[in-house]
């Protein structure tokens, strides 16, 4: 059974930054829905409440950068860049601001429908300039995700995972390098944020089925180690398949589609993931499933890879977990 | 670092330079010399508290922009000098004010006049849209609307860190249609944050007069209700733009008003009202009338520009 860990965010933070004059903790009325609720009332000093106006907090937070802070930016990730996208640019990206912008609710992680569903922001971010990715898997993911931002020597774009987080690493995210979780030589299955504990869960069914698949996990998305991913190409007979909780086009199916082109591999690739499409409200299990995003959805990809069926079905799957949606470990329902 | 000449002389200085840039490439910034020509003179000659600029007198040409693979990459505020704690800092927030801000650094004595020649022309740092690595510039405002804010945060964090300098924010008045606008002042209000701000309130926007494109209101109002300490002053009349700045605004953003004519000492410009975001002359005609009347306005002779 899978260690479940409660609100790594909100530890990591106040462990993190409390006592660093030099961090400042910025908030859009998200306090306690970030986690940092403890931190704003332990370390008055630290926090700055922003409001719901986050044009002003983009460019303000530029200015805290030129004045040789580093804020670190909590709200929902899809407010940090739909609204305030002129001001993301202009104020933090361009000029390399040390600012961190921990994104809370990636993809379909919300129950909130399209308003609060970041699904395209790593789209948005690989795509600019100086911009670096990072993305939370587990529950250690998100207890390094500050110390692995705040190392990088520009503005940071993270995915943060909230509430009841599983632990499935036991090492901290090391800047530039990815995970391999299993190295089989028929199919190689590139995941990142929650799609990781999904591939895992379809690991031993497929390996029932006589596959041996080899298991990409990806923090960080940029800068990315092609010359890696094109080495773990290279060990596989039959293909890659991603799986991504975001929409196919510009997240890692895509980056691992360039790598693929750039270097003129001529392998199958299956990018699963919001296929063109946005998502609406629901629980995260019901949204995974309906949109092809859970391990499922991965078995299905690789008997289209394969081009054949393993007679794989939900029972033969890892359990899942079944959060309770009413726990405490979630501050509010957003 | 004191200049010998009076601000009135280098607002008319930089209204020269402006217009005899604009004869010379048909066309320029000229009303906002007209507005704006005494704000920039006061601020650089009076207002701010700058060190010696540590850039050379003839801007470097374009050095590409902030990258991880460009560590030698610097913004243009060297042209005001050193960021110590103790000096001003000074961001002009519409970024199409740029010509007529190199202008005042020429005037200033913080740029060379060659400077000027660099404008708008390809591989200058000199943009016409000021950049952050143009001449005098730190960050880019081309943006409306993001300026405040920026000078909010560099304020708010100098405050934590002790600087006694003050940050100054040179705005205009169309930018108070911009939302980010109100969301700066509110948070300034709410984190005491004692920016200071003056405004080229000259009525004039891209597509034509304000009031025919979006109608602000009143705005001293506006800003008071949102918590800045406002005060509205006659834009040419420098003793009234420094008793403006002696205002006391404790725990409050400081927004002057500096109301303006657009076509303040280049009365001829009024022919092309409303349209006085960038002239362009449209014919040799206008030209040549346009560089009669205002080099006499300017009382300085014709610009020989066919040469």
């Amino acid at each position: 059974m899978v260690e479940m860990v409660s609100r790594p965010y909100a530890s990591a933070f106040e462990k993190f930054a409390a006592g660093n004059p030099d961090i400042l903790c910025l908030s859009a009325d998200l306090t306690s829905s970030c986690e940092i609720d403890g931190f704003r009332d332990r370390h008055p000093e630290q926090f700055v409440s922003m409001g719901m106006a986050e044009q002003n907090m983009m460019s303000f937070a530029g200015g805290l950068g030129l004045a040789g802070f580093r804020p670190f930016i909590h709200t929902f990730g899809v407010f940090m860049y739909r609204r305030p996208y002129d001001q993301l640019m202009a104020s933090i990206a361009y000029p390399r601001r040390k600012v961190r912008l921990m994104g809370f609710l990636p993809g379909v992680t919300t129950p909130g429908g399209m308003t609060h569903q970041s699904i395209e922001d790593i789209s948005v971010m690989r795509s600019i300039p100086n911009m670096t990715i990072l993305e939370t898997g587990d529950a250690t993911e998100v207890e390094s995700i500050c110390e692995a931002a705040d190392s990088i020597d520009g503005p940071v774009w993270c995915r943060v995972l909230r509430g009841s987080v599983p632990r499935l690493f036991d090492t901290p995210i090391k800047v530039g390098e990815m995970r391999e979780l299993s190295s089989g030589d028929d199919v190689l299955v590139v995941t990142s944020g929650i799609c990781t504990e999904e591939a895992m869960r379809a690991r031993s069914a497929l390996k029932e089925a006589g596959l041996s698949i080899r298991h990409l996990h990806l923090h960080t998305i940029k800068p990315f180690d092609a010359k890696a991913l094109l080495d773990h190409i290279g060990s596989v007979k039959h293909g890659v398949i991603t799986l991504e909780n975001h929409v196919t086009e510009g997240g890692i199916g895509s980056l691992v589609a360039e790598t693929m082109a750039d270097a003129g591999v001529g392998k199958r690739l299956i990018r699963l993931g919001l296929k063109d499409t946005y998502a609406h409200g629901g629980s995260r299990p019901y949204l995974m499933r309906y949109y092809g995003l859970d391990a499922l959805a991965l078995v299905r990809g690789t008997e289209e890879l394969m081009g054949q069926s393993f007679g794989i079905s939900e029972d033969d799957l890892d359990d899942a977990r079944i959060d309770d949606v009413h726990s405490l470990v979630k501050a509010e329902a957003l | 670092m004191k200049n010998e000449k009076t601000t009135e002389e280098i607002a008319l200085g930089i209204r020269r330079r402006v217009f005899e840039h604009s004869m010379r490439n048909n066309g320029g910034y000229l009303s906002q010399a007209c507005s704006a020509g005494e704000q920039l003179a006061w601020l650089y000659n009076e207002a701010l508290n700058l060190g010696q600029p540590t850039l050379p007198m003839i801007p470097k040409p374009f050095e590409g922009v902030p990258s991880p693979d460009n560590p030698d990459y610097h913004t243009g505020a060297g042209y005001n000098g050193p960021a110590s704690p103790d000096y001003d800092r000074l961001f002009i927030a519409p970024a199409h004010y740029a010509l007529v801000a190199y202008a005042t650094l020429i005037e200033v004595g913080r740029m060379a006049p060659e400077g000027l020649e660099m404008f708008n022309k390809d591989g200058s740092s000199v943009e016409m849209i000021g950049a952050e690595h143009s001449p005098g510039m730190e960050v880019h405002n081309g943006t409306l609307g993001i300026g405040l804010s920026t000078a909010a945060g560099l304020a708010y964090g100098r405050k934590l860190r002790g600087d006694t300098g003050k940050t100054w924010v040179f705005m205009s008045d169309g930018e108070v249609q911009e939302g980010q606008t109100w969301e700066a002042v509110q948070a300034c209000a709410f984190h005491n944050v004692e920016v200071k701000a003056i405004m080229d309130v000259n009525d004039q926007q891209c597509d034509g007069a304000m009031d025919s494109v979006m109608e602000v209101g009143d705005i001293r109002t506006k800003f008071i209700n949102f918590g800045a300490h406002c005060v509205e002053v006659d834009g040419h009349d420098l003793d009234a733009i420094r008793q403006a700045s002696e205002e006391k605004h404790e725990g409050k953003p400081l927004i002057i008003l500096a109301r303006t004519n657009p076509f303040h000492a280049m009365s001829i410009l009024e022919e092309r009202f409303p349209r006085l975001h960038y002239v362009r002359f449209k014919s040799e005609d206008e030209r040549a009338r346009m560089n009669v009347s205002i080099a006499k306005d300017l009382g300085v002779d014709p610009v020989d520009y066919a040469h």
